[in-house]
């Protein structure tokens, strides 16, 4: 069970109106690579990883629902006033033909989110590589996205978001050592 | 804890045939999460309001990225 709380992780400001950035931002929405695809691979994996670091997973998987939400409030502020024909241009007619200024689960291309983006292999080290790997591409992602916008608040928010997967990186290495740590390391040869 | 210590570069072949102008150099950045295999325990933190900025409590996790937005750097 999770309490919410009515706020956001991090404050969102976006200082122009700007749908192109929109499209773009939704790679880390609905993307491979996203907050959702993030979140929902470490919920499921915790299940049947080792006691010792299901917490982590739990944690990490819950704070990206919150960065899930960031990336929802950039979107949804930098439509929310758009024009049709601001949306065209931006490369959003598609969408605004299926659901108006409604977001979706979609990446950058356009192409809706498939649960065939994340694994649970089962296999603690394999799942923990494979989360380790979501962080440094999620943290890729966020830097070209930095690099498509001069807007300095957008900037902000988004610098925030990386720091976060370098953290949540850092997080599962450490859960790697764990794993591979002898439980009975009291042995002297 | 400059950006410059984690951003790595490296110089990709120019042809003389190349239809675009050339990067001379393109960059990457290593954030510090790569050397630290394991945490350790009491290490430096920034002040809370300053940690929330920046996304981490850890200095020494601390990853600074400037956009090149406008720069007509690397990234066209």
């Amino acid at each position: 069970m999770w309490v919410y709380e009515k706020k956001l992780q991090y404050p969102v400001r976006v200082s122009k109106c700007d749908p192109r950035m929109a499209k773009f931002l939704l790679e880390q929405y609905g993307g491979a690579d996203g907050e959702l695809a993030a979140a929902l691979r470490y919920l499921n994996q915790r299940y049947t990883i080792p006691d010792k670091v299901v917490g982590l997973l739990n944690d990490i998987g819950t704070e990206e629902f919150a960065h899930l939400e960031m990336i929802a409030t950039m979107i949804y502020k930098l439509t929310k006033d758009a024009t049709v024909e601001q949306l065209e241009a931006a490369g959003l007619g598609a969408n605004y033909a299926q659901r108006d200024h409604a977001m979706f689960y979609v990446n950058a291309d356009g192409v809706p989110w498939t649960a065939a983006y994340i694994q649970a292999k089962g296999d603690p080290l394999a799942d923990l590589y494979e989360d380790i790997a979501a962080e440094e591409k999620a943290r890729a992602t966020y830097q070209w996205l930095i690099d498509m916008t001069d807007d300095v608040d957008l900037q902000d928010g988004l610098k925030f978001l990386r720091e976060r997967e370098v953290v949540h990186a850092m997080r599962f290495k450490e859960a790697v050592e764990i794993i591979k740590a002898d439980r009975e390391a009291k042995k002297v040869f | 804890m400059s950006a410059n210590n984690q951003l790595r570069e490296w110089y990709p072949f120019v042809g003389p045939f190349d239809p675009c102008p050339p990067i001379i150099v393109k960059t990457y950045v290593v954030p510090p999460n790569q050397y630290i295999p394991y945490q350790p325990m009491n290490l430096p933190q920034f002040p809370l309001d300053q940690a929330l900025k920046l996304g981490t409590l850890w200095p020494a996790l601390y990853s600074p990225y400037e956009s090149k937005c406008g720069t007509g750097g690397p990234r066209p």
